[in-house]
């Protein structure tokens, strides 16, 4: 029978650990993630799970320890957010590095200055060279399913490299949804008990993350690293499709909504991508062929199905919610070089900008994208990024600007 | 056998290496006979776990010059590293995945750098959740192995790259060295200790001692280092001795946090004669001498021993 709950995407992340028994937790707080380790750690207390869970003194040592643990021969599950995946980011390289398959989970929180809680994509894209694999959730079941797909991936040996799982702070790690969860005995099925490369041993010892002085011997290692994250490409569609086999679910690197004869395409992640596919849904009903193309899988980046999947399309708007300074939009690049050597890539893509710190995003606002993307196709001139706000949120931020000027509070 | 039985003198070293001949460590490095001493009482079944420093250099890929296990973490975290392994080989014993035979240590060794500055908060994390492990220091005074710049294990008056003697700040470096054997100490681990390898018995019974204490077991070795000092590599030992004997570097250890000199040099020779032996205090010599310099690196070592004096009923007379 299965089990139908209401969870939170903490609850479902929490879920994902406990299921893949996972030998050890190193943690530390940081909103909005703290309620994955505040349930671990009430689940370890009470002997529901069979892991040692350590608060660490910081994300940087947090990282430390489950790298160091893995080498060691533990599954271990970690979790943080934003400023903490900053603090840590020297580890994560290091992790990859030593090829020691974790799964970290970040809960996506823009970045300071100014502190902020509510979430963009700016920490977790700040990852996105460091080796590990990346898998980015739209819903509560996606986090708990991608828990257990990330850790088959990263100890494949054909990739035996860290995963990480992304969720929308707030708008997905603290909104419950109803999620399946797998038998943990079948779980067993499709997740094979972790087995280090060459552990730590007494009678055979070994050297992990040696320096290497010399440039030819540091590139054969890191082009190593790059075939091997492609592989999980591969990898994941065999595991999505036992996983269909075993639990009725599949997960491809990306994932077409209403996209046949689309002619109108946005390319989006994460949680707003189900505000996306409402919007897509309503065009459709008024004559508009539009279509949403999901990115789930960011590393390795799926460069052949976005080609695949946007070509031979009128427009294409490429949702970031993230912003890099002085460059624009971090995932529009990588769509854009997707489609370059296609012959018949679309006339338009357009680089859209939105939902920075939490930043909400109405029907109508997504639905004015289309609208760009109609107008550009029209326009000749190469079209310009689109920045999201609306008339009465700039209004409220002249306000607040007025105050802080030493105006009168609104 | 307790350790007073076991090494009594130099002649019950164990004949075992696990450190070989054969690394790109500079010649007379004290920190590389610190390490060598350190696991011959240890034996092999360790884990070593490096944080950024001149040992990093002994694993140049893809040679190894120990016969043990190794990781190299990062500058800040190699304490941290150390928990994920001994917590890892814990749960797995435990789970019946990993034989209890395999009786791992794990043992972080970094250079003051790490211990002192940028890796004192994952020590500190390590030691406030009793993580069964040891630590060595090895202590060159300095950032060693990016060729001689201040710590904050710097002593007054060293001169170093980043702290040149300058009419503004004669005696090059114008700090005063943590004290990390207190800093250790505050949070009460069950064994801190000083080490010295010109001291090898001492060193030999405090390592020993060490291995029969569960939890943090924290060593710091003055390590001294020809390159950055600037004395010729033949004289490591020498510079060492005239350490300890100008009361420089006392050898003492504490128990659950009450402390004991565990050799004491009887009559202190003046600190001149040690800091004569080194090139980066040349500069309080020549071209004339700073005895106001001198006279406060004296009066620091004598303030010093004078306390110890006074709280241990040792027997030591002071310089003049």
């Amino acid at each position: 029978m299965t089990d139908k709950r209401l969870l939170t995407g903490n609850g479902a992340a929490a879920w994902g650990a406990r299921l893949a028994g996972v030998d050890y937790v190193p943690a530390f707080p940081i909103t909005p993630q703290t309620e994955i380790i505040e349930t671990i750690a009430r689940w370890v207390g009470e002997g529901a799970m069979g892991a040692k869970m350590v608060q660490l003194e910081s994300e940087h040592s947090m990282l430390t320890a489950a790298g160091s643990a893995s080498l060691a021969g533990a599954r271990v599950f970690t979790a943080t957010s934003s400023q903490g995946l900053l603090y840590g980011m020297e580890m994560l390289y290091n992790i990859s590095g030593w090829r020691a398959p974790i799964l970290l989970v970040n809960v996506s929180r823009a970045l300071a200055a100014p502190i902020a809680l509510e979430p963009d994509h700016n920490d977790v894209l700040a990852a996105r060279d460091s080796g590990f694999v990346q898998l980015h959730a739209e819903t509560c079941q996606e986090v708990m399913d991608m828990v257990l797909l990330g850790y088959r991936i990263a100890e494949d040996r054909r990739v035996r490299l860290p995963s990480i799982v992304n969720l929308d702070g707030f708008f997905l790690s603290y909104t419950r949804e109803r999620v399946e969860l797998p038998d943990a005995r079948r779980v067993a099925d499709f997740l094979p008990e972790y087995e280090a490369t060459n552990p730590f041993s007494a009678e055979s010892p070994v050297v992990k993350g040696s320096a290497v002085m010399e440039g030819d011997t540091y590139s054969y290692f890191r082009y190593h690293m790059h075939a091997s994250s492609l592989r999980a490409l591969d990898v994941l569609r065999e595991a999505s499709d036992n996983y269909h086999s075993l639990f009725g679910r599949s997960y491809g690197p990306v994932e077409p909504f209403m996209m046949e004869d689309a002619e109108y395409v946005i390319v989006m992640s994460n949680s707003f991508t189900t505000l996306g596919r409402q919007v897509v849904a309503a065009l459709r009903s008024k004559g508009t062929a539009a279509g949403l193309l999901k990115l789930r899988m960011l590393r390795p980046f799926p460069a052949k199905e976005v080609a695949s999947f946007l070509k031979g399309r009128k427009a294409v708007a490429v949702f970031d919610q993230d912003i890099a300074p002085g460059s624009g939009g971090i995932v529009y690049p990588e769509v854009a070089a997707a489609l370059y050597h296609e012959r018949n890539r679309p006339k338009v893509i357009l680089p859209v900008i939105g939902g920075l710190g939490g930043k909400r995003m109405t029907l109508g606002e997504l639905e004015t994208i289309f609208d760009d993307l109609r107008r550009a196709e029209s326009d000749a001139s190469s079209p310009e990024a689109v920045f999201m706000m609306r008339r009465e949120e700039l209004e409220r931020v002249r306000g607040e600007l007025a105050t802080a000027r030493g105006g009168t509070a609104p | 056998m307790s350790s007073e039985v076991r090494f009594r003198t130099l002649k019950d070293l164990p004949a075992e290496n696990y450190l070989t001949p054969g690394n790109p460590l500079c010649a007379g490095c004290g920190g590389m006979l610190a390490v060598r001493l350190f696991h011959k009482v240890l034996g092999g079944n360790v884990v070593w776990v490096n944080a950024a420093g001149c040992m990093t250099l002994l694993m140049t890929y893809p040679l190894s010059p120990l016969k043990s296990n190794w990781l190299y973490t990062a500058f800040a975290s190699a304490p941290a590293g150390a928990q994920g392994i001994r917590d890892a080989l814990d749960v797995l014993t435990a789970k019946g995945k990993l034989s209890p035979a395999q009786d791992l240590k794990v043992v972080v060794v970094t250079g003051d750098g790490a211990a002192y500055d940028i890796g004192l908060q994952s020590t500190s994390g390590a030691v406030f959740r009793d993580l069964d492990f040891y630590y060595l220091c090895y202590d060159n005074e300095s950032y060693g192995n990016t060729g001689f710049q201040m710590s904050s294990s710097t002593p007054f008056g060293s001169s170093t790259k980043t702290t040149p003697p300058t009419a503004g700040s004669p005696a090059g470096n114008p700090g005063v060295k943590k004290d990390i054997f207190e800093l250790w100490r505050a949070q009460r681990p069950p064994y801190v200790a000083t080490l010295l390898t010109s001291q090898g018995v001492d060193f030999m019974r405090k390592v020993d001692k060490g291995t029969r204490i569960k939890g943090p077991k924290l060593f710091t070795a003055l390590a001294a280092c020809p390159t950055g000092w600037g004395y010729d590599p033949m004289d490591t030992i020498h510079v060492e001795k005239l350490a300890f004997e100008t009361g420089i570097w006392p050898l003492k250890e504490a128990v659950d946090g009450v402390v004991r000199h565990t050799v004491v040099p009887r009559k202190l020779k003046p600190v001149k004669e040690y800091l004569a032996t080194q090139q980066r205090y040349a500069h309080l010599f020549s071209p004339r001498e700073n005895p106001a310099a001198i006279g406060r690196i004296q009066e620091g070592v004598n303030a010093y021993w004078d306390a110890a004096v006074r709280e241990e009923g040792l027997q030591v007379s002071l310089v003049e």
